[in-house]
Order: structure tokens, then C-alpha cells, then sequence
């Protein structure tokens, strides 16, 4: 069991990261864009002002005093 | 131009760009945490990679590929964006240059002290290499299946991934030792670009989007994570220098 909680708290360090921000607003973005094309729209400019967003409040969390 | 010439090809470079990837990560491993974690990891990843292309075979060709492509744009993306936010922390001062570095020498050191022989090899650099191979191999194994079996033709889907996979590697190892002489920090952004400019593209393909131009997209992504990397990079920079002198001489350490 130990190793099983060590193994799934590698998988989560190793996927997730320092910043889980990271990774969830990575599928939040990736969950808006299914969506938006799934509509017919064009969705592609989202991953993109994700990246933008999801770094720039990564940094600034990061450094915060 | 034969069916087979054009097969030849299009597996080719497809596998050849995937191969790139591959590399890239791998060279950033190694040359950051040691060729031999860096290389397990690699072979490993191509031991439990031909285990599942032998198991799933030409199944392969019922998963749907933008699953795939979703799945691994996500990783790919995630994976990124944490490499180039450390990138950005170190080279704006709020984080220490080599603190993995640190961090490995103190966790050789803590086996050492409690009397366990040191393991050798780096869990992160075995990782990242592992994954990296994993999954592009993963995508070459399915680009040579759909192909392949497209024109009837495996066999030299096969021989054009392996081709690709010899050049890319026989490319990597030419450029190992100019790519040593680079700066740990700048080298590990460079990968931070092309992971997060290779995820967004993919991402957004597996989620149902379609870039405009089509695969040149992807040399305007590499450009815009690199802009906004950088202009990121500039602002972070200025806060630092913002900070009191106790912290500037002693600056916080993020994780």
C-alpha cells in the first residue's frame, strides 16, 4: 500500500509539478477548446492565451513576498 | 513519384520530428543530470515502448489518434510550461541556479549517511528521458501503423521510422558536445520552448481545433512562447530587482 501511496505521490510531483495552477488551468483551457470546437467555432487561439495566462500567474504567485 | 516513395517520406519526416522531440529531451537530461540516468531512461521508455507496439499491434490503429494527440499535448504542455517557469525564476534571481543539482548531491549524500548504497541513478533525469521517449515513440509507432497500413505497406513504414530515428540520433550525438558548452539554465528553456509550443499545438488538434496554416504552425507557436517567455522573463527580472536589499541577497525560494 506504502508503495502504491509512493508511486501515485511520484506520478502527481512528476505530471502536476511545483504549481498545480499549471496543470489545471492547462485542461481547463484544453476542456474550453473541445468545447468551442465542438461548436463549430474556431477554438484555437485558447491554448495559446492559456500559455500567456497560466505562466504569468504561475510567476507572480511564485514571487509574491 | 511512386506510392511508395511518397509513404517512404511522409513516415520519414513525420518520425523525424517526433525523433527531434525525443532527442531534444533526452540531450537536456543528460547534459543536465547525467548521460546515465539520461540513457536508462531512454532505453527503458524503448523496451516498454516495442513491449507495447508488440502486445497492441496493429490495434494500435483503433485508438483514436486525437485522444492520443490530446493526452500527449496535455502532458507535452504541462511538462513545458514547469520547465520554463523554473528557467524564468532562475534567471530573474528568484530561484538558485543549480538547485536540482543541489538537491541530488544532498539525496546521494542522505543514502550515503544512513549506510544505503546510492542508487546512481537520477529519478528526475531518468524520468524526464523516459517520458520523452515513451511518448513520441508512441506517436511514431502510431504514425507508422496508420500509414503503413494505409498503403499496405509496414514493412517500409518500419524502415522509414527506423531511418529517421538513426539520423535523429546520429544528429544528436554530433551536437552533444557544442550543446554542453550552453548555459545548464538557457538549455533547459530552449526545451521549455519547443515542449510548450509542441503541446499547444497538439493539444488543441486532439481537442478538435484546427491551426491556421495547418503544421507551419507550429514554428509561430515556437516564436510566441519564445516572445512571451522572454517579455515574461524582463518583468520578472524588474521585480526582483524591486525587492529590499535583505531579499535581494537572500532571495525567497519558490519551489
Amino acid at each position: 500500500m506504502s508503495r502504491l501511496r509512493t508511486l501515485a505521490a511520484f506520478l502527481y510531483d512528476f505530471v502536476v509539478g511545483d504549481d498545480p495552477l499549471i496543470a489545471a488551468v492547462v485542461l481547463v483551457m484544453l476542456a474550453l477548446t473541445a468545447a468551442i470546437a465542438g461548436a463549430g467555432v474556431p477554438a484555437w487561439w485558447i491554448l495559446p492565451l492559456g500559455v500567456v495566462a497560466g505562466l504569468s500567474i504561475s510567476l507572480y504567485r511564485s514571487t509574491r513576498a | 513519384m511512386s506510392s511508395d516513395s511518397l509513404l517512404f517520406i511522409a513516415v520519414f519526416l513525420a518520425s523525424a520530428v517526433e525523433g527531434v522531440e525525443a532527442v531534444t529531451i533526452v540531450l537536456a537530461a543528460g547534459l543536465t543530470r547525467g548521460w546515465r540516468s539520461a540513457l536508462v531512461g531512454a532505453g527503458v521508455a524503448s523496451v516498454a515502448l516495442a513491449a507495447i507496439v508488440a502486445v497492441l499491434g496493429p490495434a494500435l490503429t483503433a485508438l483514436p489518434i486525437d485522444i492520443l494527440r490530446l493526452v500527449v499535448g496535455a502532458l507535452l504542455l504541462i511538462f513545458g510550461l514547469q520547465w520554463l517557469r523554473k528557467a524564468i525564476l532562475r534567471a530573474s534571481g528568484f530561484k538558485a541556479l543549480h538547485d536540482e543539482d543541489a538537491i541530488f548531491a544532498a539525496e546521494l549524500a542522505a543514502d550515503r549517511a544512513i549506510g544505503r548504497e546510492p542508487r546512481g541513478i537520477d529519478g528526475y533525469g531518468f524520468t524526464v528521458s523516459f517520458k520523452g521517449v515513451l511518448l513520441e515513440g508512441l506517436e511514431v509507432a502510431f504514425i507508422v501503423v496508420t500509414f503503413g497500413s494505409n498503403q499496405h505497406n509496414i514493412p517500409l513504414a518500419v524502415l522509414a521510422a527506423l531511418a529517421a530515428a538513426l539520423l535523429v540520433i546520429v544528429a544528436g550525438v554530433a551536437v552533444r558536445a557544442p550543446l554542453s558548452r550552453v548555459p545548464e539554465n538557457t538549455l533547459k528553456y530552449a526545451v521549455g520552448v519547443m515542449l510548450t509550443a509542441y503541446g499547444t499545438f497538439w493539444g488543441a488538434e486532439g481537442a478538435g481545433a484546427h491551426w491556421p496554416g495547418g503544421d507551419a504552425a507550429i514554428l509561430a507557436l515556437i516564436a510566441f512562447t519564445l516572445v512571451t517567455s522572454a517579455l515574461l522573463g524582463v518583468a520578472m527580472r524588474r521585480r526582483h530587482a524591486r525587492l529590499p536589499a535583505s531579499f535581494a541577497t537572500s532571495p525567497p525560494t519558490p519551489k
